[in-house]
């Protein structure tokens, strides 16, 4: 009977050159689904949680889910999945266009990477052939030119690459693929870069993915289709704007991080946001495969078109640098694409090397021309691509991310981030849910894996009040484990602005022949959400590492409407702990058995 | 006076912001209606930064702010 996996995964070698073809134990599949749930399975199981995350001995998994390449809404998603060298935790770094659908039509689910080359090396796929080639020609390239160059040599092919970013072991470099999409958190490029990895191209002659029940699954993406037609975000606002229509809401809420966190209202917000970038630069829409929202931004940046900004590097760059120049934050963003950086943390390691510059720690002369100063649009452009080229001492230290660079001058209190990973752009102490997704997540500061933006500031699917802690330790715990299952089946997490769980079921099921029902998907988020957390704790996690940064629970956020407020974090995480069932930040035996994760 | 900025497709036709004269309108619905938005439409509604209903009661001075369904991450 068919399934929507291909029940193969590639094992490939670097130190010896060996492509191995494993065969998919489909009963783990099921269990962890896929993707994120699956890869870290494979990761934990196989005792990485140990090693150098730089060295040979780590792992660099490429999974797609169930659903990636169907016909489903949105199922173009696979994950990179490595221990990460920004803080030797889980990196789970999950990444949209057409990469991971060409990979699964190639008859692959997934790809493992072990070991190191001794020379810069890249793989070709086309379809069940995988070949190991020589890379020297495209060192230190740039991703836009990476993916050109091998389309020369495979005209239908789809890219992924790392650029001169991860060449260089930045701890903020990103995966790239198709050009300007990218698995952008915990380093991950820099891990493809330690095993000399330059690129894996992907061809296939199938167009089309299986399914356990053909019919049922046209029923069940057709009832998503219409739920995300319908559905005000993902039908209207999502497509018009983007992710940057975000900029004047959370600006709104007074919780729009400014200058380094220093702040939580920009005045000048409305200059960055996504009706702005719509009426001076956006050029069309952005799709990934199988995609009916179309949230990306295509923009014309000085004549070139290009993908432009999500939300996201419009406020790092933007408010978080006390920069209201769009131009220069369209050219900011476009260097991270094309020297392949994560748009989240590079822009958060310039406002805290600003803030640093404020503070004395940072001269003029460390500068080198280019000073450090809040409002400085040049600065954004420059020491993005300084920090792309790991050359200046200073570019040097900020590419290994603002907790490194903060700690170097002796004032780890500036680095806003979380296990050493910079925090979106939410102020914790205006949307207190948020400040558990943060401190709990287990890649580190991330708001994408437990959304809560969502209820508490967009009221989907209820309005919650943004200010006060009471059941958001379990509206996070549920959001983790539902954006778990949803990251594992390969599909997108802005498909939950509209669908749920009982969609979510109907198309595992009828593209794989499981039988959940939509609480025994929400026990495999849960079991995933858990087996990361065993991965951490392996990796050498303490309890204190579920924190915020201080700034966020001893200083009240100082200006706009949300003036006065702080995080109440200290009474939600030993809420959060109760309903995980967790003790000390780690699993219970109990609970473990519960999962069925202590065999 | 009362300040009430519009956001994404509320703009269409109508500008960024208006000021409308406090004493003419007693809730956020009044003001939607000479804004002709049907309250249907507004997603988020902020006064002063708070979300409220439309229904609320507005006094002099407030910042009322109108999205319509948007979303993002």
């Amino acid at each position: 009977m068919s399934t929507s996996y291909n029940e193969r995964i590639a094992r490939i070698n670097l130190t010896t050159g060996d492509i191995k073809v494993e065969t998919l134990d489909i009963n783990l599949a099921k269990k962890f689904i896929g993707g994120r749930g699956l890869g870290t399975k494979i990761l934990y199981d196989e005792g990485v949680a140990s090693v150098d995350p730089l060295s040979p001995d780590n792992k660099l998994i490429y999974m797609t889910g169930p659903m990636t390449g169907t016909k489903s809404p949105t199922a173009g998603r696979y994950m990179v999945v490595t221990k990460s060298p920004l803080n030797n935790m889980i990196a789970c770094s999950n990444s949209g266009g057409v990469w991971g659908a060409k990979l699964k039509y190639a008859g692959w689910d997934g790809i493992i990477v072990e070991g190191k080359s001794e020379t810069l090396v890249r793989i070709n796929i086309c379809d069940d052939k995988i070949e190991l080639l020589p890379a020297s020609e495209y060192q230190m390239m740039k991703s836009e030119e990476v993916d050109e160059k091998l389309k020369e040599l495979y005209p239908n092919c789809s890219v992924l690459n790392i650029g001169p970013a991860g060449e260089n072991l930045s701890l903020l470099a990103a995966i790239m693929n198709d050009k300007d999409r990218a698995a952008g958190r915990g380093g991950v490029g820099a891990v493809m870069g330690s095993k000399n990895l330059k690129a894996i191209s992907v061809t296939s002659t199938r167009k089309a993915m299986p399914a356990f029940d053909d019919d049922a699954l046209k029923a069940a993406t057709s009832e998503c289709n219409k739920l995300i037609k319908e559905n005000g975000v993902t039908g209207a606002g999502l497509p018009t704007y983007g992710t940057a229509v975000l900029v004047n809401i959370i600006n709104g809420v007074g919780s729009f991080p400014t200058r380094n966190w220093q702040e939580s209202y920009y005045p000048e917000a409305d200059d960055i946001s996504g009706e702005s970038l719509k009426e001076s630069h956006l050029i069309k829409q952005g799709f990934c495969h199988r995609c009916p929202i179309g949230c990306g931004r295509v923009i014309d940046l000085k004549g070139k078109t290009v993908g432009g900004p999500e939300y996201e590097p419009l406020w790092a760059f933007g408010g978080n640098c006390g920069i209201n120049d769009l131009e220069a934050i369209n050219e900011a963003n476009y260097w991270c694409n094309e020297y392949g950086l994560d748009a989240i943390s590079v822009p958060c390691t310039i406002a805290a090397a600003m803030e640093l510059y404020q503070e004395g720690c940072i001269t003029d002369e460390d500068c080198a021309g280019v000073p450090l100063e809040w409002g400085n649009a040049k600065a954004i452009v420059e020491w993005t691509k300084r920090m792309g080229e790991c050359e200046l001492p200073l570019a040097k230290l900020m590419a290994l991310g603002s907790f490194r660079l903060c700690e170097h001058y002796g004032r780890p209190d500036i680095s806003m981030s979380v296990k050493k990973q910079e925090m979106p752009a939410y102020d914790p102490r205006g949307i207190q849910g948020i400040g558990i997704t943060y401190a709990t997540s287990n890649r580190g500061g991330c708001h994408v894996r437990g959304y809560l933006i969502s209820p508490e500031v967009l009221g989907l699917p209820e309005q919650l009040d943004r200010t006060t802690t009471e059941g958001k330790a379990l509206w996070c715990k549920i959001f983790q484990d539902l954006t778990a299952v949803i990251d594992s089946m390969g599909l997108c997490l802005f498909s939950s602005f509209a669908c749920g769980a009982p969609q979510y079921t109907n198309l595992l099921n009828s593209a794989t022949g499981t039988e959940h029902t939509p609480d025994d998907l929400l026990e495999v988020g849960e079991r995933i959400y858990n087996i990361e957390r065993l991965f951490n704790k392996a990796a050498g996690m303490l309890p204190e590492d579920d924190r915020l940064p201080k700034r966020l629970t001893e200083e009240p956020i100082a200006n706009g409407p949300s003036q006065g407020l702080i995080s109440k974090i200290k009474v939600t995480l030993p809420q959060y702990y109760e309903v995980r069932g967790w003790e000390n930040a780690f699993p219970t035996e109990e609970t473990l058995e519960r999962l069925k994760l202590n065999v | 006076m009362i300040e009430v900025r519009l956001f994404a497709t509320f703009r269409d036709g109508r500008g960024k912001k208006c000021e409308l004269c406090a004493d003419t309108f007693s809730t956020v619905d009044e003001i939607l209606s000479e804004l002709k938005i049907q309250s249907t439409e507004v997603a988020i509604c902020l006064i002063n930064g708070f979300h409220h209903s439309t229904d609320t009661a507005i006094h002099d001075g407030d910042i009322i702010s109108l999205f319509p369904p948007v979303g993002g991450g």
